[in-house]
């Protein structure tokens, strides 16, 4: 009696070059690794939302977050907010190198623009996170 | 590149509608289950935000 394969194992079986390109393809440019796979409409909005949040947070003036160690607390904000940043691959690598990063300020909206900022890049993870389980069979 | 100036709220509203988007998009299978994902998703987001600004207020006094 033939038995069907799990997930896991579905997962374990693909190989690397499979789903390696729409995630590296997804972090660059969002969306991108839907549109290599034949999702447009999703990869799309995905896009359209994170390039929005992106732009909105560099409107609002907020802040690229440099990594920096000390106490625990300041480790984790600003590495973490880093790795966010980064995450939103070449919009965040554009406007580094056109000098769009801009300095931390005070006042609200200046902090807003920075929280949306690494919203746009953690959007990006959940967006590359999908990109792979398409990728791998998980989902469709 | 022109500055913006969002009000709280707004901004709030801005990251409940781009979230809820996504959240719908990669979480559900069918497009009908996606858009009633993110609706419900956005729901909560300003359900939230209302309660939250109405507590501090009285909070505050």
């Amino acid at each position: 009696m033939p038995t069907t394969p799990s997930k896991a194992a579905v997962e374990a079986a693909t190989p690397i070059s499979k789903w390696a390109p729409p995630v590296l393809l997804g972090w660059l440019i969002p969306g991108g690794g839907h549109f290599l796979l034949k999702r447009t409409g999703r990869g799309a909005l995905l896009l359209v939302t994170v390039l929005s949040m992106f732009l909105l947070g560099l409107m609002m003036r907020g802040a690229m977050f440099q990594p920096q160690t000390g106490d625990i607390l300041t480790t984790i904000i600003y590495c973490g907010g880093f790795l966010g940043d980064l995450a939103s691959g070449l919009l965040y690598l554009l406007a580094t190198w056109l000098g769009y990063a801009q300095p931390d300020m005070a006042g609200h909206v200046h902090d807003y623009g920075t929280k949306f900022l690494v919203a746009a890049g953690l959007i990006n993870v959940l967006a590359m996170v999908d990109a792979y389980e398409i990728a791998t069979g998980k989902k469709d | 590149m022109p500055k913006m100036n969002l009000s709280h709220f707004e901004a709030a509203v801005l990251f409940a509608l781009f979230s809820s988007v996504v959240l719908g998009v990669i979480t559900k299978r069918t497009d009908a289950e996606r858009l009633r994902y993110g609706v419900r998703c956005f729901v909560y987001f300003m359900a939230a935000l209302i309660g939250l600004g109405w507590l501090m207020h009285f909070g505050h006094g």
